[in-house]
């Protein structure tokens, strides 16, 4: 049976601390319950963790590092409070953020793996604590349960103080015991259940809340009747309030996925643009387009190294005929490259131009005013959808899977601008007949990203090769190792290929095309 | 997770106390530990005021219809768990004999538990069955609490002989004198000169004191309710001992897997 603590407020009006305690431990007698001293009121700082997208919260699981005399000690618990899993570290060995990665191995560490990925976990609140306790005895005089009296001073995300929180926690096996105790307590005049784990308690003391997300594209809630130019401008500076929110974890490089989104953010600004863009005012688009793609280039070398380093393994992994030994100058080289992508990169999110570009962009679109006689939203998601559609299926129509790759990569853009220009008017659109709208495009959009992928891989593996050979910073046997690479790749492609026709004549096929177009009429609901 | 086990084939001997106070030693240094009271005089239980009940019996656990996980219970110390003992436990023998491969059922139980916790103690019964051949196969390391006499040194060789003899695991061996009385000029003569000759012997000597019969008017380990007597300092030696001597780490108490 999973061990869960009940969590109870002190009302206004009860006193706090110590006594405050006994005073409610003694009208709570009952249920066959006594009460004892706990022992010296103890003090703890307690750090939340979790990743910038919140996988853990989202994922019903809460994880908290708390920091006391005996030492540091990672708590993980589900929604109800239940424990799942503990984890004593060594000397406070983690620095935060860190992925789950640097955790010692065990079944903390196996529990988070799996929902937090390759996120890096951040502290999402901390707070002080100053605890007393209480023990719940049984006739045996055996302790059963522990009644805590914790009132927090939160010091981040802002300072506050927290409601005081009374929280019984049962010894293992007294899980029974301990709802009687607590049904005793819950009828003490003052004391009213608590709602909500301690993290949100700290959130809600500071004016927060967990989930808070910095916005992603189609979380507007848009109305079909709204100016086409209201619409675009409030969707264009959500994309804006993403890029900016993702610039300090890529900057200190807390984990990849921060320049990921930063770079999605950019690309769909940059399509929006493109398709949209003339229900701007004159020459808004044109002026910032240039230095959205500017950004976008910025970002590339970076993001191509991280996506080559993140599937590292399995490629190493997947050798043949030559060693992991032997190819481990490869991955040396890879991680040198990062480097000085990164540096490159870092300078461009922190020079001038940047935030010249995040500062006027912001101004511009802060100025947009809808102007009289222009199209409704409805109507602009219709014709866009209806033209990135058109786009899209005139890209493909002659391609076949031994057409060039450049035109194989043209069409993946047509897609993407598809894909984008959809999500973009989400909310106008029922979600179910949005996913069956878009099933097939996102088949063929897995297909040529597998092609695309592999076709850049191998590229740049051969620069890298060339690179290495003038360096003289591999020995035969690596460049024959990252042949091997290349080969895998080669194949990796062909098997894409193999799939293109089929994806394509989906795509293009009349009850894919009929639902396409179906959604492109019903943005006016 | 490392195993020891307090055995002795004579009950009287101080098996009980021992693994109630170098159990609650271990946590209190940082290790997650769990004490199994195999014994259905449940002593253990008794101290640590936990009724000595498993729903469904040793017969439940030893079949595996119930998981151990769900009968363990947690005593008043944070870090230290029991498994309780139960009347029933009187015919985990003939319970063993049913199940495949009886000698190792006991290893082949506790092993789920290997994540949960870092150290486990099997408290056995005075006994030589196929209960106890269970436990030292499933130990790795034997405390072996002896009365200072000629014959229970015998006893003991004839312990090492027989563990000598099995394939593959064979536990360690750490015997210590228990209940010596001072008083008695053979009890000092033998516990001050075998483990100087001997290696399988510990140098921690547990006195016969009426302290230690108070854990049962207390219900607490001896180490926690008078840590500073002659005898808590004992027991304090006999675990660091024992530590040192199964490669454990002093006072980390982390998990190793």
């Amino acid at each position: 049976m999973p061990v869960v603590s009940r969590e109870f407020l002190l009302q206004d009006g009860v006193r706090e601390g110590a006594a405050a305690l006994r005073a409610v431990a003694a009208a709570a007698v009952g249920a066959g319950v006594a009460w004892a001293n706990g022992g010296p009121v103890t003090s703890c700082r307690r750090t939340w963790l979790d990743t910038f997208d919140w996988r853990l919260y989202r994922a019903g699981l809460t994880l908290e590092q708390v920091t006391a005399r005996p030492g540091v000690e990672l708590i993980v618990t589900g929604r109800d409070g239940e424990l799942l899993a503990r984890e004593r570290l060594q000397n406070a060995a983690v620095t935060w953020p860190s992925l789950v990665t640097a955790l010692p191995p065990g079944p903390l560490r196996e529990l988070l793996e799996p929902v937090a990925g390759i996120r890096a976990l951040s502290p999402v609140a901390k707070a002080a604590s100053r605890v007393a306790e209480l023990r719940a005895l049984n006739p045996d005089a055996k302790t059963i349960a522990r009644l805590a009296v914790d009132r927090m001073s939160v010091t981040f995300p802002a300072r506050a103080l927290a409601p005081a929180r009374l929280s019984l926690s049962p010894v293992r096996g007294y899980q029974g015991q301990t709802e009687k105790a607590a049904r005793a307590l819950a009828a003490v005049p003052g004391i009213s259940a608590g709602r909500g784990s301690a993290l949100e308690a700290a959130l809600a003391a500071a004016g927060h809340r967990p989930g808070e997300l910095a916005g992603k594209a189609g979380a507007i809630a848009l109305s079909p009747a709204m100016p086409a130019r209201t619409a675009l401008a409030a969707i264009l500076t959500e994309l804006l309030d993403t890029l900016e929110a993702n610039v300090p974890g890529t900057v200190k490089d807390v984990d990849t996925e921060f320049l990921h989104d930063l770079r999605i953010a950019v690309r769909r600004t940059r399509s929006a643009l493109k398709l949209c863009g003339s229900e701007l005012p004159d020459g808004l688009a044109a002026r910032f387009a240039p230095e959205f793609r500017w950004l976008g280039d910025l970002t590339t070398p970076t993001r191509d190294l991280d996506v080559y380093l993140l599937g590292y393994e399995s490629m190493a992994a997947g050798l043949v005929g030559a060693t992991e030994i032997e190819l481990a100058p490869f991955r040396d080289y890879l991680v040198k490259s990062r480097a000085v992508a990164r540096r490159q990169l870092v300078r461009g999110l922190r020079s001038a131009r940047f935030l010249r570009l995040t500062a006027d962009w912001r101004v511009a679109l802060e100025s947009v005013r809808p102007a009289r006689g222009r199209a409704t939203v409805a109507q602009l998601a219709d014709t866009r959808i209806a033209t990135a559609h058109r786009r899209a299926l005139r890209a493909g129509q002659h391609l076949t899977a031994s057409s060039p790759p450049v035109s194989l990569h043209d069409l993946r853009k047509r897609c993407k601008e598809l894909r984008y220009v959809v999500e973009m008017f989400g909310s106008l659109h029922d979600p179910a007949q949005r996913w069956q709208a878009v099933r097939e495009l996102k088949a063929l959009q897995d297909c040529l990203g597998e092609f695309q992928d592999a076709e850049v891989q191998r590229d740049e593996i051969r620069a890298f090769a060339a690179q290495m050979l003038s360096d003289r910073s591999a020995p035969a046997e690596t460049l024959l190792a990252m042949g091997e690479i290349a080969a895998g790749l080669a194949i990796r492609q062909q098997a894409a290929l193999a799939k293109f026709d089929g994806a394509f004549a989906s795509f293009a096929s009349p009850a894919s095309k009929a639902r396409l177009a179906a959604l492109a009429r019903t943005s006016a609901g | 997770m490392k195993i020891f086990a307090t055995y002795n084939i004579k009950g009287g001997v101080g098996k009980t106390a021992t693994a109630v106070n170098l159990s609650y030693l271990a946590a209190m240094e940082g290790y997650r530990v769990l004490l199994w009271d195999l014994d259905p005089q449940a002593a253990a239980s008794y101290l640590f005021r936990i009724k000595p009940r498993v729903k469904g019996g040793g017969k439940a656990l030893i079949q595996g219809r119930r998981s151990i996980g769900d009968a363990i219970k947690g005593t008043d110390f944070d870090g230290l768990d029991l498994l309780p003992a139960d009347f029933t436990y009187r015919n985990l023998d003939l319970m063993l004999d049913a199940a495949k491969q009886p000698a190792r059922r006991l290893a082949g139980l506790l092993a789920p538990l290997k994540r949960e916790y870092d150290l486990i103690f099997l408290d056995c019964p005075p006994s030589i069955s196929l209960l106890s051949e269970s436990v030292l196969h499933a130990a790795d390391l034997l405390l072996v609490p002896l009365i200072p006499t000629t014959l229970s040194v015998r006893t003991l060789d004839q312990l090492t002989e027989f563990v000598g003899g099995f394939n593959g695991h064979q536990p360690d061996i750490l015997a210590f004198f228990s209940m010596i009385d001072r008083r008695k000029r053979l009890h000092t003569q033998i516990a001050a000169e075998l483990p100087a000759e001997r290696s399988d012997f510990a140098t921690a000597v547990i006195p016969a004191v009426s302290v230690i019969e108070q854990m049962s008017v207390h219900r607490a380990p001896l180490t926690a309710f008078a840590p500073r007597t002659q005898a808590a300092r004992q027991y304090r030696q006999l675990w660091h001992e024992a530590r040192d001597r199964a490669g454990l780490a002093p006072g980390s108490g982390l998990a190793t897997g």
